[in-house]
Parts: C-alpha cells; sequence; structure tokens
C-alpha cells in the first residue's frame, strides 16, 4: 500500500459505482433514517417514533416473536452444517447428486416452498394423515399456520447457504492438519476441537451473519406459513402494514431502522463471544 | 510410550483398488537406526511412511513394534494416536490458528499433562531447535526454516519412539537444506530412537542414513548401507538413480580369478573393457550372477562420469565424439557418442581444451566399471 493517492483516472473508474450505490442504497436509507425521526409531514426531528416504538406492547411482542423464529431457526442450520460440512471435507460419494439435491431449495423460492409444505405439513396433509393412520397422533393439528411452519420453512431455505459456506471452509483447511494433529496423540474429537472448528470459525460467522439476517427480515413465510396477526407477527410485516394499511411511513421506517439495528447488536453479541471463545482455545497450556 | 527394539515389517501391501502402489514390502528396523526411503515420486515410499504411521491401513502383511502388532491388515489396527510416533510433513502441517509455543505443546496438552511440565519440556525442545523469542509468534510471521524448526520442535517433544520425516527440506532453499539436514542427524542422535527419512534426493539419503531402502513402483530394489548402495548397485534402477549413468549393453568375454580379485573382461559395442573386482565384496550383484560369469553371458557394464577422466590408460580407452560441454567450476561435464548407441557422460578436469563436434581420449580405471545382470526389472 504504498500508493495510497487518487489519480484522475481511479477516480473515473469509480464514480459510477459511488454514484449507484448513493442512489439506490445510501439515499434511500438516509431518507428512512430521516423519515423515522419526523412526524406526518412536519419536518421537526423528535424521537416520538422511537418512543412509540418502545411502548408499544405489539411492537415489543414483535421484536420477540421475530428473534424467537431467527436466532433458533439460524442456531439449528449451523448447529446442523458444522457436521455435515466437515464430513463432506475430502468429498463424499455422488457429491454432486447430494449437492443438487440440496442446492433445490435455494433456486425453488419462497412461496414454491411455502405452498409444497401447505401439503405436506397442513392440517389435512400427508404427514399428518400418515401419523394418524399409524396411531401415532390422535388429532390433526397440522404443522403449518403457526411457529413451527415459520420455522421449518425458514430452515429449508438457510440450510442449504449454511452448508455451502462452511463447506467452502473446511475445504480450505489442508487435510495434512488433520493428520498432523492425529499423529500429535490427539484423538478424533480432540482434533475436530481444537484444529478443525476453531479453522471453521470465520466460516462460521459468515453463514451465521448471513442467515442471520436474513432469517431476521422473514416476511413471506411469516404469512404463507404462520401467523402473521398473532404468534408470527414479524417485524417486517409490521413495518408493511404500518406504511401500507395504517399509511403511517414515518412508525414505518422506524420499525426497519430499529431491524437494522437490532441486527448489528446480535452480530455484535456473536463476534464479542467468539473472540472471547476464541482466545480459550488457543491458549491451552500457556503459562 | 515404550521405546521399542525392532520396527518390524513382514510382507507389507498396500492398494487403491486395483492399483498395487506397495508390494511384499518386508523391512528391520533396530532402535537408533536411520533409514531412508529412497525412490522418485510414484515409488511408493510416502504410502509405506503412511502406512507405518497408521494413516493409512495396510492391504495384507504385518507392521510391529517387536511383539506388539500394530496393523496386520485385518483386526489389528492401532490408531495413529496410539502409534506413539511422530511426523514432520513437506508442508510443515503447522496449525495456523496457534502460536509457536501452542503448535509445539500441542500433542501435551492433549494428553493433559501438567502446565508446569508443558512448559518445560517444550523450553527445552524450543532451546534445542534455537527458536528462542519465537513463542508468541504465529507461523504465518516465521521464515520457512524456522517452520520447519517448529514442525521437528513439534514432533520431537512428545519423545516418539520413532521419527517419520516425509521429504521435510524440498521446501528449503539448497543452503538452509544442508545445515537442517546436519541439524536433523544431530536431533536423531539425542533421541536415541529410530528414524525414517522419506526422499527422492540421494544426496540427503547418503548423507543421513544407516540403511537406505530403493524404491520402485511399489517394490523394494535394494536394502544396503549408503556405501553399499553407491558402490554395488543391485540393478540398473539403483544404479541409474546412484548416479551411474553410463550403463551399456555388454558381454561377458572372459572371467579370471587371482589373489582375491576377480577380472573380467567384457565387450560393449565392439570395444574392449576389463573390470577388476574384490570377490566377495559385492554379494548382491554376484548373487544374480552366481553361475552365470561365464563367456557369453549378456550384461550391463556402468560406470559414473566422475570416474571417467580425459586422456589414454592402462586400459579401457575409448575416442567420443562431443557433444557438448557444462563448465561446472570443479569439473567440466562432457557429454559424447563412443558408438551410435552409446553415449557417454564424463566429468573430466574443469581446464581440458575440448573442441565442440571434435573427438577426445577418454579412459575409466578398471576398478571403477561395474557389471549389473542384465534382467528386466519389475
Amino acid at each position: 500500500m504504498k500508493n495510497r493517492g487518487w489519480s484522475l483516472e481511479t477516480a473515473a473508474m469509480v464514480l459510477p459505482a459511488v454514484l449507484f450505490l448513493i442512489v439506490v442504497f445510501i439515499y434511500p436509507f438516509i431518507y428512512a433514517l430521516k423519515m423515522s425521526f419526523t412526524i406526518g409531514d412536519e419536518g421537526t426531528v423528535t424521537f416520538a417514533n422511537y418512543i412509540r416504538f418502545f411502548q408499544d406492547s405489539v411492537e415489543m411482542k414483535t421484536v420477540w416473536n421475530t428473534l424467537v423464529i431467527s436466532v433458533p431457526v439460524t442456531i439449528l442450520t449451523i448447529v446442523l452444517a458444522v457436521p455435515i460440512a466437515y464430513y463432506m471435507r475430502n468429498g463424499i460419494r455422488h457429491e454432486k447428486l447430494v449437492t443438487f439435491f440440496l442446492m433445490i431449495p435455494m433456486t425453488l423460492g419462497v412461496v414454491l416452498i411455502a405452498e409444497g409444505m401447505i401439503t405436506y405439513f397442513g392440517r389435512n396433509g400427508w404427514l399428518m394423515l400418515i401419523l394418524e393412520r399409524l396411531g401415532f397422533i390422535h388429532e390433526r393439528t397440522g404443522l403449518i399456520h403457526n411457529y413451527w411452519g415459520v420455522v421449518i420453512s425458514l430452515f429449508i431455505q438457510s440450510f442449504p447457504m449454511g452448508l455451502t459456506i462452511l463447506i467452502g471452509y473446511t475445504r480450505g483447511i489442508h487435510p495434512s492438519l488433520e493428520r498432523a494433529s492425529r499423529m500429535l496423540g490427539a484423538t478424533k474429537s480432540q482434533t475436530f476441537w481444537k484444529v478443525i472448528f476453531p479453522l471453521m470459525m470465520p466460516g462460521i460467522l459468515i453463514a451465521f451473519c448471513l442467515n442471520f439476517t436474513s432469517a431476521f427480515s422473514v416476511f413471506t413465510s411469516a404469512i404463507m406459513l404462520g401467523q402473521a396477526t398473532s404468534t408470527t407477527r414479524v417485524m417486517a410485516y409490521s413495518a408493511y402494514i404500518t406504511a401500507y394499511e395504517y399509511f403511517d411511513y414515518n412508525f414505518s421506517s422506524t420499525i426497519c431502522i430499529m431491524m437494522v439495528i437490532i441486527q448489528f447488536i446480535l452480530i455484535g453479541i456473536v463476534f464479542a463471544l467468539r473472540n472471547k471463545l476464541y482466545k480459550g482455545a488457543s491458549s491451552v497450556g500457556k503459562g | 510410550m515404550k521405546v521399542f527394539n525392532q520396527l518390524i515389517m513382514k510382507d507389507m501391501c498396500k492398494s487403491f483398488g486395483n492399483l498395487h502402489v506397495l508390494k511384499d514390502f518386508n523391512l528391520t528396523i533396530n532402535r537408533g537406526e536411520f533409514v531412508t526411503f529412497l525412490g522418485p515420486s510414484g515409488c511408493g515410499k510416502s504410502t509405506a511412511l503412511n502406512c507405518i504411521s497408521g494413516l493409512l491401513n495396510i492391504t495384507s502383511g504385518v507392521i510391529q513394534v517387536d511383539d506388539e502388532v500394530l496393523d496386520n491388515g485385518g483386526k489389528v489396527f492401532v490408531s495413529p494416536e496410539k502409534r506413539g510416533f511422530g511426523i514432520i510433513f513437506q508442508n510443515y502441517a503447522l496449525f495456523p490458528h496457534m502460536t509457536v509455543f501452542d503448535n509445539i505443546a500441542f500433542s501435551l496438552s492433549v494428553a493433559h499433562r501438567p502446565k508446569d511440565e508443558i512448559q518445560k519440556k517444550v523450553s527445552e525442545v524450543i532451546r534445542m531447535v534455537h527458536l528462542e523469542g519465537q513463542e508468541n509468534k504465529f507461523p504465518s510471521q516465521l521464515s520457512g526454516g524456522q517452520q520447519q524448526r517448529v514442525a521437528i520442535a513439534r514432533s520431537v517433544v512428545m519423545e516418539p519412539r520413532l521419527l517419520l520425516l516425509d521429504e521435510p527440506l524440498s521446501n528449503l532453499d539448497t543452503k538452509l537444506r544442508t545445515e537442517m539436514r546436519y541439524e536433523l542427524k544431530q536431533i536423531h542422535n539425542q533421541l536415541e530412537r529410530a528414524s525414517i527419512y522419506v526422499t527422492h534426493d540421494q544426496s540427503e539419503a547418503l548423507a543421513l542414513s544407516d540403511k537406505i531402502v530403493i524404491m520402485k513402483l511399489g517394490k523394494v530394489q535394494q536394502i544396503g548401507t549408503p556405501k553399499q548402495v553407491f558402490l554395488f548397485p543391485a540393478n540398473r534402477f539403483v544404479a541409474d538413480f546412484m548416479g551411474y549413468k553410463n550403463i551399456w549393453n555388454a558381454k561377458i568375454i572372459a572371467v579370471e580369478e587371482t589373489d582375491g580379485i576377480r577380472k573380467i573382461q567384457v565387450e560393449s559395442y565392439g570395444i574392449s573393457f576389463v573390470v577388476h573386482s574384490t570377490i566377495g565384496e559385492n554379494k548382491i550383484v554376484e548373487e544374480a550372477l552366481l553361475g552365470s560369469f561365464q563367456k557369453g553371458t549378456d550384461v550391463l557394464l556402468a560406470s559414473r562420469p566422475d570416474d571417467i577422466s580425459a586422456g589414454i590408460g592402462q586400459f579401457n580407452n575409448m575416442t567420443a565424439i562431443v557433444e557438448g560441454t557444462e563448465y561446472l567450476g570443479t569439473s567440466m561435464q562432457v557429454t559424447g557418442m563412443v558408438r551410435d548407441g552409446m553415449p557417454i557422460q564424463a566429468r573430466i578436469e574443469p581446464e581440458t581444451l575440448v573442441a565442440a563436434k571434435g573427438t577426445i581420449s577418454l579412459t575409466i580405471p578398471p576398478d571403477k566399471l561395474i557389471v549389473l545382470p542384465k534382467v528386466e526389472e519389475e
């Protein structure tokens, strides 16, 4: 990084991208931020929307709902994807086929998955009918139009992405590290926890952040497979109806800004936690 | 871990499907020995090492230390972490997320040794490999030579009963390689255990080993001391690997044995050569040729470029057409042709005047020529 100076050519090349970002991303964000601090068409800056947000028990319940859906889904994705990625690190039989089936949910789109789930997990879906016929259940309740419907659908959508990211990371770990660890007397599980897992950590964090942010902004699944008006009323839905049913764009902006803030806080907590764990794991045996 | 007296491999075989990468490998390694597996890439030397380490299991045969079976190609298989062998990889395989100290302490910390013992032992080996002051650095902050030292220290600290070295010097530059070679031997001597070293570099093998195992396509070609394999290669492959660059087809004309010296007269491409050797010195070749030291037997006649000199001697004189010369400082490498199909490489006095495309008189002393059995090796 010797030459930090900007030449005219460099500036000219970067300009279109910067303009694009300003027009489609930065300006709308600042506009929304500004709206969230105003009421109606008045221009006066006020915290009223935020005070209302924190005093509104429905909104507080909405925040809670969103977290209760997105955090477990993200954790479940990571907890399942880590061992599978580890298992697949040196390639598996019929890998292309397996990968193909794993990737299908990514390509189908939320709506198709939701419709499939309605016919499968619904009160009159195959699953409930089979369970009833086999005598496992006496009353068909269905796994959709409630919390579980949303969780299952989000998991189906987020798992392939989490797994893809983690496979990339496990394959980046040189196989000789694992062999070295075994030869130094570490058991398979010690090798995993002391060598593989810490080296997968950056991938786990990225997968966590991407999956969490996408799960946190859940909208379609919450409506199609949940009870958007009560148990699965999530923040994105709340922002939507505030804007398009109550026409309160200012408060809707506040909800959106709060979504951003909550996501940042959670990601911040995860990074802080990692720093603590990482240090602990690498200082074993130090005097 | 109990130190062993002998590591024994009996009829060790390893196949991957139909690919037989190791065939009937037999070898006994004694405590204190430094053994080298030498051969070109694909000869099975690394596979043999991985089988011994337990990173691969063998297809058939037995690996045992004293009377403890480690792998019999079937039910008995001792996993690598329970064998108490240390390994050093070509790419070092240091843990990138751990400091030098933690890398070296790894084997002790997974064995749950007390902290003060870890501290003491790690400090000792850090001194041994001259890495004082580098304890808190990460591998990426070290030079190649320092990384190599960490890899050595990491294996040595666990006091392995066998040290396995998989081409550990091939990522270093020439000067460092020679230094580290010397240090490796010092460490081996200090440990008083056995070491197995895998390499394709014959000079490393000669410099380090008590015993060299030369391999080709999964089969052992010759086992012997550096002197044995260097002076008395068992076949064409070993001879070529050990620097006998001139290998010619020849026929035995006459054999005469007097005063413990065997004098063999051979003919190669119409030129008569005389070969002198001490009877009983080269057992492998003698056994292979036993009973066939007679007139008319097809053999191979081999010599090293260094043993050929310019001029005319008492025996074995030829004239070659010079095709190229290379000035090497201490000698001059001459590539030429004695007859059609009889190329020659010689290293002669560097000050000799050699005209390109001209002719040169060359001579080989009779005791520097060797006769090899002419059999197609597998």
